[in-house]
């Protein structure tokens, strides 16, 4: 017990942190790649097509991994941030800093191919589906963190305030989906929903599975990517990354 | 009474002290001196709670100094670079407001006398707005004088804006406090010699 | 601290901020005649189409009150930040969340109520009948508290930051869209006759939520950033 109790507090220096980050990433990324190839082929050669939907519903394989990541990485970097803040970790911040971007993109893929997956189904670009409303508003929520985080120039006071407003969201969020989808069926918006295929084919859950492996590895991937640039930009200043060697 | 130990500040990538030792007992006058931009205002920003330290501690009473300490606060009195006091309200709401929030008890007679020693009994029915940077400072001042029962006082350049005979009066009013037993921890680039029973310096060099 | 003391250094905050709202009147009617504005602009946008304006109006008003509201958070903690009168709330021995609560309560005071009072008038401009009036009352006498208590902590958050005003609004009106939805909602539930009670209650229990939850928060946010 008391050896893993040393190694985690080794590993929360991020002195220590930004060798391991870098040895991890490739794998990652390795995986990530494999994954989407092989995520691809399942999607668009395997899955048989929709009876209903046409080919235009293979876009789900991108849209419904994006989705569940964009809210996934909300809560994980909202979790890192409240470390940060309670234990004054510093990399438990740097961490939430990094997740931000790529929780921020994934919302946004999910909304652009909920838009390009509409058009055909709606005939429309935009409708105010109880999920794509969520989305936006999740998207909305990342850019304030990010926004709020870029606005103030101590990063260890950034660091905190973007806790509050990450933590203060993330109880948010299960609020603003179920209102969002209160909202909706009062109004009765777009009933067809991305997820709700008549007969999900074995393959197509396959298909969906590979591919959000694929974009958690990718995640990671480029998490632990960013975490790199973050550690050396704010410890800069630091004797351990002016050593020789420390950065490669 | 008051330990701080292997005190250190970083604002922003800037390093302004390190491993800074004092303890402060009953009587005790704190000193702090250094040129502008050394951290004087953040050291005592530091004693009041409000910066975290990057590196140390600082306990009052044994217990550390942090937003939990409810104790601590209830024995401080601080007058930071701003007076704290509202335009919109005359000096003696404001004095009014200031000892209610603390939890200071003072009759209206004592506000009218800490007016009277501030030299603003004529106007202590005027807005703030249309005071001097000096008369505000007195105000502030005022409160200072009304909370004795605070055991530690922090005054960040007390004398600023302040004419001689002002000056006299608040180093007397210092004094006559550590004479009393209690303590203070102030910055000035004023030479005002105060009498106390046991004087502190800390040197800041950036 | 004993009770008295708390409940005294309570009443002085909420006493000081009402009276200097009540000697900077022009600053309570900026916020208000905003909300007149806004909602009168709509029916110069989409026409006067009375149907039109009735289906509109309860999602028009609210949009406009939770603006306004948003507009009133600047002045929230700024001038005390400023003044260094914020500093000295901290400083007091009292919890600083229930200070925050104080001050919060003078707030809505000053500007959210005047908003539910206005809210009824603008209703008729859009053809609301007596019940959904009420209903309208009901929802924003609910619903404006929980729009100033989670405002603190975007106002806490966004203190002495360059481009502060634009921050707040990307900060705090994520948060207000539940409010929306289920204040506007309820009026629109009664005028379609199926019952304002759920809706009512929702606002109820984000109220109820808020004021445990914003407090604190909003403290933590003025610690951090009084730094």
């Amino acid at each position: 017990m008391i050896m893993t109790d040393i190694r985690w507090f080794k590993y929360s220096s991020p002195q220590t942190f930004y060798p391991l980050a870098g040895t991890l990433a490739p794998w990652f990324s390795a995986a990530a790649a494999l994954l989407a190839i092989a995520g691809l082929y399942i999607s668009f050669f395997m899955a048989p097509t929709d009876f209903q939907q046409g080919e235009a519903y293979r876009i789900i394989f991108i849209h419904v991994p994006a989705a569940w990541m964009s809210m996934f990485l909300y809560l994980v970097m909202a979790v890192w941030a409240a470390i940060g803040l309670a234990w004054n970790t510093r990399l438990s911040s740097m961490m939430a800093c990094a997740i931000a971007p790529t929780g921020a993109i994934m919302t946004f893929i999910a909304l652009w191919t909920g838009a390009l997956w509409g058009k055909p189904m709606w005939g429309a670009w935009w409708v105010w589906d109880a999920r794509l409303t969520s989305e936006l508003i999740l998207l909305f929520l990342y850019l304030g963190f990010m926004f709020l985080h870029a606005a103030i120039d101590d990063p260890r006071r950034a660091d905190r305030a973007a806790a509050v407003i990450a933590i203060v969201g993330a109880i948010n969020v299960p609020i603003i989906y179920f209102s969002v989808k209160w909202w909706n069926t009062l109004h009765q918006g777009a009933s067809v929903s991305l997820m709700r295929s008549p007969s999900m084919a074995a393959t197509m859950l396959l298909g969906m599975l590979v591919m959000a492996l694929a974009f958690w590895m990718y995640s990671i991937a480029v998490i632990l990517m960013r975490v790199r640039c973050v550690i050396i930009e704010r410890e800069r200043h630091a004797d351990w990354i002016k050593a020789p060697g420390a950065l490669e | 009474m008051l330990e701080v130990s292997k005190l250190e500040c970083a604002r922003g990538e800037r390093l302004l002290f390190r491993d800074l030792n004092f303890v402060l007992e009953a009587g005790t006058l704190l000193e702090v001196r250094g040129a502008n931009g050394s951290g004087k205002t953040s050291l005592l920003r530091m004693l009041c709670g409000f910066l975290q330290p990057a590196a140390g501690e600082i306990s009052w009473r044994g217990k550390t100094v942090n937003a939990g300490n409810e104790e601590y606060r209830s024995e401080l009195a601080y007058l930071g670079h701003h007076n704290a006091l509202k335009d919109e309200l005359t000096p003696l709401e404001n004095l009014r407001y200031a000892l209610r929030l603390s939890g200071i008890g003072a009759t209206d007679t004592r506000l009218q006398e800490a007016l009277e020693w501030a030299g603003l009994r004529e106007r202590r029915h005027q807005s703030c707005a249309t005071l001097s940077q000096g008369q505000r400072r007195r105000v502030s001042l005022a409160r200072i004088k009304l909370s004795p029962s605070r055991r530690f006082w922090i005054l960040d350049e007390p004398f600023t804006a302040l004419d001689v005979a002002a000056v006299e009066r608040t180093r007397d009013l210092v004094a006559a406090h550590l004479a009393g037993g209690g303590m203070a921890a102030l910055t000035t680039h004023q030479e005002v010699p105060i009498p106390a029973p046991a004087t502190q310096r800390v040197e800041l060099s950036a | 601290m004993s009770a008295p003391g708390l409940l005294d250094s309570v009443v002085a905050v909420v006493a000081r901020d009402l009276r200097i709202a009540l000697r900077r009147r022009a600053d309570v009617m900026t916020s208000l005649i905003f909300f007149v504005i806004v909602v009168s602009l709509f029916p110069l946008g989409v026409g006067a189409d009375p149907v039109l304006l009735r289906t509109l109006g309860p999602g028009v008003v609210w949009v406009a009150a939770l603006l306004a509201c948003m507009l009133a958070l600047a002045r929230l903690f700024a001038n005390d930040y400023a003044d260094g009168t914020l500093e000295q709330m901290v400083l007091a021995p009292q919890p600083l969340a229930l200070l925050v609560l104080a001050k919060t309560a003078a707030h809505w005071l000053t500007t959210g109520l005047p908003l539910v009072i206005v809210a009824p008038l603008l209703g008729v401009q859009f053809d609301l009948d007596a019940d959904a009036l009420l209903i309208l009352l009901a929802s924003l006498l609910l619903g404006t508290p929980t729009l100033s208590l989670i405002g603190g902590i975007g106002a806490a958050l966004t203190l002495g930051l360059r481009g502060g005003g634009a921050l707040l609004a990307l900060l705090v009106l994520p948060l207000y869209i539940p409010v929306l939805i289920f204040g506007a909602g309820a009026v629109e539930a009664s005028a379609a006759a199926l019952g304002a009670g759920a809706h009512l209650s929702l606002l109820a229990a984000l109220l109820l939520g808020s004021l445990v939850f914003a407090p604190w928060a909003t403290a933590l946010a003025l610690r951090i950033a009084i730094e």
